[in-house]
């Protein structure tokens, strides 16, 4: 399990260098290039030269990469010159949001996933499981921009029951958790339903396959109650993948995320790379696409790790 | 059970008798997909989608993009079978040709993301070493950037015409093929009859085209049509966003889009239509999709064909 994570991390490592490399040469593409990138509106011909001088873009491209890096490992992402703040400072106040927002989405999906995975592995074949596996087969089909601008035309025009979007209710002048949650429901049920369409079909069949192995036929054969060999013996072995899934998903799951707060007005790091891509704000677009890059391989490697831990079987291949 | 492999078998007799099993591919691939329940469907979906994206604007003749001032946000009537938007435009004839470029750019995009998947693929598997190492964690990276933001940043830096729109999205999409040819290349050039025909001297053009393309067509086939349906997708997606294609090329997710902001109007004609665009042209691409893969997996004939015992 060592070599296997030992492994696993050095795969990583080589894909985090790429990501910088390719964000290193993103920057020199962009238009105004690497000055205008760190200033934005500031950018003022001698600041540019002054900038110039200290990137040292005079220096070999390795140098003036390896002096990028630097600034990026020390948080320096740049200047917004559309919203005339660090693109740190703005990642730091909406990257928590699409957090809360897509780590309440996983852990809810999870719950509903497994529960609708394990009662339609025990009623295989029966009418109710076919149903199921239409239904979730229908909602993996559906964009998720379309269940987004239903669900508000639904819940929140036409019964009102939800707000349409934003964080809090501007009229009560500050959030309260209450108005906060309650902005929350419709974004992170609109993220759950896409992730419980996967997650449930692939719950159904990783069920279906262990009911299937000689372990579950012999604590049948003990005498265990149906219950028992459901929850203690098929339930944990088929949990272990969904882990790795997790990780895989994540990618999938910010783009979800991206739509979600644009639809809702959800101000997360989503809808401040649409904005930023409304305004041609590069320092802020680069800055996402390499946090997010961050996030996801990080992610990945975790899941990864986790999985190790939780089955020492794992080899690397 | 389906994971009784040949090597469970003890006597030779009947491992030969499982080796003899296999028909010509062309009658199995007939046999299941023509009786798969859901690939029939897909089909008929796509046979409707095509007739009313490309035949409709021949039979129903209102323009995509004349302003009637006199009919804004009109339901649906004899007129405008699906009403007019804001600015009095077609709906019917938007959603028409909504079709063909959503049709157009997602084959065209699928089949060149195909294109570089399987010539990437089959390079990094079959040259192993440091330089497969370097190229799939090129893919990594690729995979790690969610295709959404990478796509909004590079939509950023130019303006798409339908042709640029098709190789960003290939760009965007094709490491998922290249990551499913490596695996089966990897796996294929250890097998005796590539062995074979390497010691008789043949060479890696050869090969990869007679050798591995064949066998590695029917993963590639099942990978590509999942992908249009990808791409279909993210054309809308995009330009829900107000990205992809610019205005008034009419396309479904901005349709959609424009739509919101008449939410409150309970204009129902311009919500239904577009979204059950996309998701019927998505459902029916995934059920041919799944077609493919109950006929042409090659994992599940492998196991008959001998490979894995060899």
């Amino acid at each position: 399990m060592m070599k296997y994570s030992l492994n696993r991390v050095f795969q990583a490592i080589p894909t985090l260098i790429l990501l910088s490399i390719a964000s290193f040469v993103l920057i020199h593409v962009v238009p105004g290039g690497p000055a205008v990138v760190m200033l934005g509106d500031k950018a003022t011909p001698a600041l540019i030269a002054q900038i110039n001088r200290s990137l040292g873009l005079n220096k070999p491209l390795w140098v003036q990469y390896m002096v990028w890096l630097g600034q990026l490992v020390r948080g320096n992402f740049g200047y917004s010159y559309s919203y005339h703040q660090s693109v740190a400072s703005l990642i730091l106040l909406n990257l928590p949001r699409t957090l809360i927002l897509v780590v309440t989405a996983i852990a809810i999906s999870h719950v509903i996933a497994i529960i609708v995975g394990v009662y339609q592995a025990s009623r295989r074949g029966q009418p109710v499981d076919h149903t199921l596996t239409a239904l979730l087969y229908f909602l993996y089909a559906m964009p998720t921009f379309w269940l987004g601008v239903l669900m508000v035309s639904v819940f929140s025009i036409g019964l009102g029951w939800f707000p349409s979007g934003g964080l809090y209710n501007p009229l009560l002048g500050h959030a309260t958790v209450g108005s906060y949650l309650v902005h929350m429901v419709l974004p992170v049920s609109v993220l759950v339903i896409g992730s419980v369409a996967g997650w449930g079909r692939y719950m159904r069949s990783s069920m279906s396959e262990t009911l299937t192995q000689d372990y579950i036929r012999t604590a049948r054969a003990k005498g265990l109650t149906e219950c028992t060999v459901m929850m203690h013996h098929a339930l944990k072995n088929s949990l272990l993948p969904l882990i790795t899934l997790v990780g895989m998903s994540l990618p999938a799951l910010f783009s979800g995320a991206l739509i979600i707060e644009m639809i809702f007005d959800y101000p997360g790091m989503g809808l401040l790379f649409w904005n930023a891509a409304q305004q041609r704000d590069y320092p802020i677009l680069l800055g996402i696409v390499i946090i997010i890059g961050v996030l996801t391989i990080l992610g990945n490697l975790i899941a990864d790790l986790l999985y190790a831990v939780v089955d020492p079987r794992i080899q690397y291949q | 059970m389906l994971d009784r492999k040949p090597t469970d078998v003890e006597e030779p007799g009947t491992m030969e008798g499982l080796w003899s099993l296999p028909e010509p591919s062309g009658s199995r691939f007939q046999r299941i997909f023509w009786h798969h329940p859901l690939a029939r469907w897909g089909i008929l979906g796509i046979i409707l989608l095509t007739g009313f994206s490309f035949l409709g604007p021949l039979l129903y003749h209102g323009s995509p993009y004349t302003l009637h001032l006199t009919a804004l946000l009109q339901p649906p009537s004899a007129h405008f079978p699906l009403g007019t938007n804001n600015l009095g435009r077609n709906m019917l004839a938007r959603l028409m040709l909504g079709g063909q470029t959503s049709l157009e750019v997602g084959f065209a995009a699928a089949i060149s993301a195909m294109a570089i998947g399987i010539i990437y693929g089959v390079i990094a598997g079959y040259a192993g070493g440091w330089l497969d190492a370097l190229m799939m964690r090129i893919v990594d990276l690729l995979r790690a950037i969610p295709g959404l933001f990478l796509l909004i940043f590079l939509d950023s830096l130019v303006t798409p015409s339908p042709m640029l729109l098709v190789l960003l999205i290939a760009f965007t999409s094709w490491h998922g093929v290249s990551r499913l040819v490596r695996a089966e290349v990897l796996s294929l050039k250890s097998r005796l009859f590539v062995e074979a025909s390497v010691s008789s001297g043949a060479g890696p053009i050869h090969i990869a085209v007679r050798h591995l393309f064949p066998n590695i067509l029917g993963t590639v086939i099942v990978a590509t049509t999942f992908m249009v349906a990808d791409a279909v997708l993210v054309i809308a997606s995009l330009s829900f966003l107000g990205m992809g294609l610019p205005p008034p090329i009419p396309n479904w997710g901005a349709m959609l889009a424009d739509s919101m902001a008449y939410l409150p109007q309970h204009a129902w004609w311009l919500i239904y239509p577009p979204g059950l665009a996309v998701l019927w042209t998505i459902l029916s691409i995934s059920f041919i999709g799944d077609g493919f893969r109950a006929a042409l997996d090659t994992r599940l004939s492998a196991t008959y064909r001998g490979g894995k015992a060899l």
